[in-house]
């Protein structure tokens, strides 16, 4: 099973060969040989600056990430990957001494407008962090919470989309007869199968993945990994990770950052066989980072 | 002592003393410190048996239990202990149900709504209560809240149930506030983002997520803090009001087990039925108590189970 989905995912790669690559500059700052003609934008990032008192973590970047592709952000510790991730669902917002400047567009709709409801954002833009974080519930209770906050009650109704999250998140074979026990229970590596089962069992437009493989061990993040494979074809998914491996297998575009700048934005494809810029090069070539 | 380990130390091939058998001295000796503590404890309870249980040659455990009459030194004496068991019951009922909301609230704002700062100014000063000597508190029960109760609600005492379990109320904030904010305060930030993520508001991911991770941590607390009340005493003494009766309103005037103790143990005989018979109401309470404890280390431990697994 294991030698077949790897498989999947190495087939699945090269499709980002058929892209158009064309020397049209889509946005100044994301190099020059990015292009999107296919894409359909679904987030924009319009100068965005975010300053931790009186540190700047993120300085001014311009980016646009395209509906139902796997995007990835790579780069070396602190250079402000997650920050920005976080910046998409309004997760900084519960930082005190974090203020924010720009837009950030979704769907056209900039998420920082005051008339903006923060709940209502979140419904839409799913996150799934680092560690495991499961509900101190049961199984079943974890993947419906997001739904009973939205005020269902039928039991039917919860009953399917339960089920529906669980074998999204190619979970439900492995819990389907202990759906009532504590998550707790559950390994590390299912537990964050089941937080991602939790956050789609709301219908997200876009899931965001904060190094959501980085606390598991090897199948584990295989899993985690045909999986996000598997919900590309729904869902918008950002995904940082530390691991340049996975971006490779997983992402249709990249985005690498460094000391808060947008360095380089393209086809992972491209970036990681050619890239444009010098830092980038370092990087994947393993020079720092 | 000091020589020989020197020595000890210096003559390397001979030492006076092995190391393993200084080991073995270092371990005796510890445990001896710690086991005296205990074995006194131990002793006590033994004490509080044996001069409790002669009392049952005289009477029945449930007449004692459930007899309605305390009459210590009339002819025939009657020693039947329920209006005070009642009265224990009915002070320790309603100082729950006020300290129980006002603790656990106050454990909610510390650790989920206060900022830092206020935090940091809060926390110490209702630890602070905690070290009020209880003496002082019953004392502003007797001339402050008394007079008020009695010329509010129109009484002929303001020394009652509801005077007394007020001030015990008093004395059990602090307990449940201090040790449920700690319950509170450890559930990892990483499960609250989990909720807020998924669009709960703040007030959505307290009730759904961060009250049922804390519950074992917080009832916990509210045992300890009905514990430290169940024993109180220098509070009910002072103002409960001390009739031997059931209770039939909240402003009635009762006798708490701990108050009927201290305030006739030093008019009993020594070796009297009368000296007996309050030894066992204190045996009475000490199994009370003992229990309250035991289900408080129960929810604890199992808090501890779930606190591993996150």
């Amino acid at each position: 099973m294991n030698t077949e989905s790897t498989m999947n995912m190495q087939t699945s790669l090269p499709q980002t060969d058929k892209m158009t690559v064309s020397a049209t500059t889509a946005l100044p700052q994301t190099g020059d040989r990015l292009s999107m003609e296919n894409e359909t934008i679904k987030i924009q990032v319009n100068d965005l600056k975010l300053y931790y008192g009186n540190d700047q973590a993120l300085k001014g970047i311009d980016m646009v990430i395209p509906e139902r592709k796997v995007t990835a952000f790579i780069g070396p510790s602190g250079c402000g990957k997650s920050t920005l991730l976080r910046c998409f669902n309004r997760m900084n917002d519960l930082v005190d001494i974090c203020r924010i400047t720009g837009e950030v567009l979704i769907g056209g709709k900039n998420i920082y407008d005051r008339d903006v409801d923060v709940a209502e954002l979140r419904r839409n833009v799913g996150m799934v962090f680092q560690k495991p974080n499961p509900f101190p519930k049961t199984i079943y209770e974890n993947v419906a919470y997001g739904l009973r906050l939205q005020g269902v009650r039928s039991k039917r109704v919860l009953d399917e989309v339960v089920e529906q999250s669980l074998r999204s998140a190619a979970l439900w074979d492995e819990v389907k007869d202990r759906l009532h026990d504590n998550a707790f229970g559950m390994s590390g590596g299912q537990q964050q199968r089941l937080v991602i089962a939790r956050a789609i069992a709301i219908q997200p437009q876009v899931l965001l993945l904060d190094e959501p493989a980085s606390a598991l061990d090897p199948i584990s993040t295989l899993k985690i990994e045909e999986l996000i494979n598997d919900l590309k074809d729904e869902y918008t998914i950002v995904i940082v990770t530390h691991n340049m491996q996975q971006a490779a297998r997983v992402s249709d575009y990249t985005a690498f950052m460094y000391m808060g700048e947008l360095i380089e934005f393209g086809d992972t494809n491209t970036l990681f066989t050619n890239p444009g810029r010098k830092q980038t090069e370092d990087y994947i070539t393993g020079r720092y980072g | 002592m000091s020589t020989s380990s020197i020595s000890s130390f210096q003559a390397a091939k001979k030492p006076l003393i092995s190391s393993r058998t200084m080991d073995l001295l270092v371990h005796l000796f510890f445990l001896l410190v710690s086991a005296t503590g205990v074995i006194i404890l131990g002793l006590i309870l033994v004490f509080l048996v044996m001069e409790g249980l002669p009392i049952f040659d005289k009477i029945s455990v449930t007449d004692f239990l459930f007899g309605s009459a305390w009459y210590p030194t009339y002819d025939p004496p009657d020693y039947g202990i329920f209006p005070m068991i009642v009265g224990s019951a009915s002070v320790v009922l309603v100082s729950t149900l006020i300290a129980v909301p006002l603790g656990v609230g106050t454990a909610f704002y510390l650790a989920e709504i206060a900022s830092p700062r206020m935090r940091g100014i809060l926390k110490p000063v209702i630890e602070l209560i905690e070290g009020l000597p209880t003496v002082v508190i019953g004392f502003v029960g007797m001339v402050v809240i008394a007079p008020l109760l009695q010329n509010v609600f129109n009484l002929d005492t303001g020394l009652n149930v509801f005077n007394a379990g007020i001030l015990l109320a008093l004395m059990a904030v602090p307990t449940i506030a201090s040790i449920a904010e700690d319950a509170i305060y450890s559930v990892p930030k990483s499960m609250k983002d989990g909720a807020l993520a998924l669009g709960a508001t703040h007030w959505e991911t307290i009730c759904g997520v961060v009250f049922p991770a804390s519950i074992t941590g917080i009832a916990t607390a509210v045992v300890l803090g009905i514990a430290r009340v169940i024993g109180e005493t220098m509070v009910v003494l002072m103002v409960a009001g001390g009739a031997a009766m059931i209770p039939h309103s909240l402003f009635d005037p009762v006798r708490p087990m701990p108050a009927n103790i201290a305030a006739e143990m030093g008019n009993a005989a020594f070796r009297s039925d009368h000296y007996h018979a309050l030894f066992a109401i204190g045996l009475v309470l000490f199994v009370t108590t003992f229990l309250f404890n035991l289900l408080a280390s129960y929810f604890a431990n199992k808090y501890r189970r779930v606190g591993e697994a996150i």
